[in-house]
């Protein structure tokens, strides 16, 4: 299946994955000042930032083809489509527990507390289809999606 | 205690809150540490006095919320001490050093090139379309014979070596310490996929470079950093660097803190140590003793590679360029006044040397006078902004034009001039590999692949318009050009006509 793949040679670390990611996820898809000050709750970057100079690069869901956090979720909330392989977790249904952060390996799923208790991580925009958001706005070419190589 | 500084900013940042979502992009691009956010307040602050007007982070805004502009403040009017000679003596002042800056001469200077025009056919000759006819950019620099003698379709005599490019633009020297290794990347890249040439200025070649050694000048210059055998012989051609439009008479300084690994162990210095190249080569205090080093390079490379001579355009300069072809360069480059830099002298790149259409025209009439043009190529550079700029140069006499700024522009330079202080937010002209990283050499050799295509195509339908088919019907031909609003004796020296003759 296509992934995202950083190279973190060309990661500049300016964090345009998650500004883009927050609005994509917002219900101002494509106005990103819109998304930022009137969405509310404003929906959390599911790509994670990491820096330690001169090292960043932007992390994001795997899609584990055993995915930890969908053996572990108690509620059935978190899935892997079978057809996509894209992990998707339903937060109709999640309930907050932190099973899946406590398991994931990379650290790839966050804690979203403003309403209620739901985790959330990247769904590899698979609703609006295409190309995800972080790597068709990463201004450097840092990000890629692409089948493993 | 006193006032730290009397100078203020040179720029005000003007953020739009409407438009600000304190994504802080910004605050993570600002080498120069601009910007700041302020936890408590929930507010991004800009301290403008660090600002050198980049646009790295206008550019990186998401939402445009950000405009850069002149600090509008404003010290009493004068028209003799104006705010920037103020300025530079509150500096001077206070540093009590020599005032640096970084690309090209920005002076209020008459720019020769938009006095010229160029022609076109109407009805008694026939204009070309490129796109429907073939249209020859090809450009051979090297020394020409005499005469040539063929005998059943066969040069009897083997030519004298020639660099082949597929257009005639090439990019200009730029060290490996005084831009990244990724800008050199993408400019080597682009080099190789559009059939021309880079230069490794005094940097030598980087271990990663030798793959693109066909595309590359090899460069010796006063410090002879990163000379070696293999060096030489990677390289397509040799240039012999005397002088740099920026700085005429001048060496060059790298500073030791980007002397890091990587530069130290391409240039053969330790780490850390500063990179001090002579004002003058010391070996060469005459045109017999450039003679002897232009041999030793040739005996060195079995007379297999062209080595070229490259010079700053100064008064004398027509001279200068027959004593060098005299001395058996087979290609002389000419630096003019404009020309970029790394670091050079405030005073120096402002006021030494001569505009590049003047030493172009003075030394092509010259060597044409002294029937020895045809033993050398000229190359000319010092700020040619556009492909009009490379037809008019090529029309006054010369074979190929060199590109540094406008190739640093194809990367993301924002012409800050601040590319001494090692701090370019773009990549470019750092060793901060922080900063380096942010030019992809993939993008940007696309980008720079993109300028040369833009302009080849943009040679082209000028040849067409003039009805000419081959860049080489162009060389030298000034009938091609007209001056515009030029007095008599600037029309003399450029050798053209004035519009309506």
């Amino acid at each position: 299946m296509k992934r995202v793949y950083v190279r973190e040679e060309y990661c500049a670390g300016c964090g345009l994955c998650q500004v883009h990611c927050i609005t994509a996820h917002s219900e101002y898809k494509g106005d990103i000042i819109k998304a930022y000050k009137k969405s509310f709750p404003r929906p959390l970057a599911r790509v994670i930032v990491e820096e330690k100079r001169p090292l960043s690069f932007s992390l994001q869901c795997r899609h584990c083809e055993e995915a930890e956090c969908v053996k572990a979720c108690i509620t059935g909330a978190m899935q892997k489509d079978p057809a996509t392989g894209i992990v998707i977790n339903d937060t109709a249904r999640c309930i907050g527990c932190w099973t899946c952060v406590l398991v994931c390996p990379y650290g790839a799923v966050r804690r979203d507390e403003t309403l209620h208790k739901v985790a959330v991580k990247c769904d590899m925009c698979a609703e609006a289809g295409g190309v995800p958001s972080c790597v068709e706005n990463c201004p450097n070419g840092a990000l890629e999606y692409r089948e493993e190589r | 205690m006193s006032l730290k500084s009397y100078v203020t900013p040179s720029f005000l940042i003007e953020r739009n809150k409407d438009r600000c979502i304190k994504c802080k992009v910004c605050v993570q691009q600002c080498a120069n540490e601009v910007h700041r956010y302020d936890e408590e307040d929930d507010e991004i602050i800009s301290e403008e006095h660090q600002c050198v007007n980049c646009q790295r982070c206008v550019t990186m805004c998401p939402t445009g919320a950000l405009t850069i502009r002149r600090n509008p403040n404003e010290l009493r009017q004068n028209s003799n001490w104006t705010a920037e000679a103020v300025r530079a003596i509150y500096i001077q002042a206070e540093t009590g050093g020599i005032l640096l800056t970084g690309m090209g001469n920005d002076r209020p200077y008459p720019v020769y090139w938009d006095n010229i025009l160029l022609n076109a056919s109407q009805v008694t000759n026939p204009s070309i379309d490129p796109l429907r006819e073939p249209m020859e950019l090809k450009t051979h620099l090297g020394r020409k014979p005499d005469s040539l003698s063929i005998k059943e379709g066969k040069l009897q005599k083997k030519l004298p070596p020639q660099l082949e490019l597929e257009l005639p633009i090439m990019f200009s020297a730029m060290s490996f310490g005084s831009i990244s290794l990724n800008a050199i990347k993408s400019l080597a890249e682009a080099a190789k996929q559009e059939g021309t040439y880079f230069n490794t200025g005094e940097g030598g070649l980087h271990r990663d470079l030798y793959q693109y050694g066909k595309n590359a000048i090899v460069q010796v210059a006063s410090g002879r950093f990163g000379v070696h055998a293999d060096y030489l012989q990677a390289g397509a051609a040799i240039e012999i660097k005397i002088g740099q439009g920026a700085k005429p008479g001048i060496g060059g300084h790298l500073p030791g803190e980007k002397v890091e690994r990587e530069v130290s162990e391409t240039r053969m210095i330790p780490e850390g140590t500063d990179a001090i190249s002579p004002a003058p080569h010391h070996d060469i205090y005459s045109i017999e003793d450039l003679r002897q080093l232009i041999y030793s390079l040739k005996e060195a490379t079995n007379y297999e590679k062209p080595v070229s001579v490259k010079i700053a355009a100064v008064h004398n300069v027509a001279a200068i360029a027959s004593g060098i072809a005299r001395a058996g360069a087979d290609i002389i480059a000419i630096d003019g006044y404009r020309g970029g830099t790394g670091a050079a002298p405030l005073r120096i790149r402002d006021n030494v040397g001569i505009p590049i259409e003047f030493a172009l025209a003075a030394v092509d009439t010259r060597l044409r006078q002294e029937a020895i043009r045809n033993q050398v190529s000229l190359v000319v550079g010092g700020s040619i902004r556009n492909s009009a700029d490379i037809v008019k140069a090529i029309a006054l006499g010369a074979d190929a034009v060199y590109i540094a700024s406008s190739a640093l522009l194809a990367l993301g330079c924002h012409m800050c001039q601040k590319c001494y202080t090692g701090k370019c937010n773009w990549g470019i002209a750092t060793q901060d590999p922080h900063l380096a990283k942010r030019l992809n050499p993939e993008l940007g050799a696309q980008r720079a692949r993109n300028l040369l295509r833009a302009w080849k195509h943009e040679i082209q339908e000028m040849l067409g318009g003039m009805g000419i088919n081959a860049i080489e019907s162009l060389r030298g031909n000034r009938l091609m050009l007209r001056g515009i609003g030029l007095t008599e004796k600037e029309l003399q020296i450029l050798g053209i006509k004035n519009a309506g003759e």
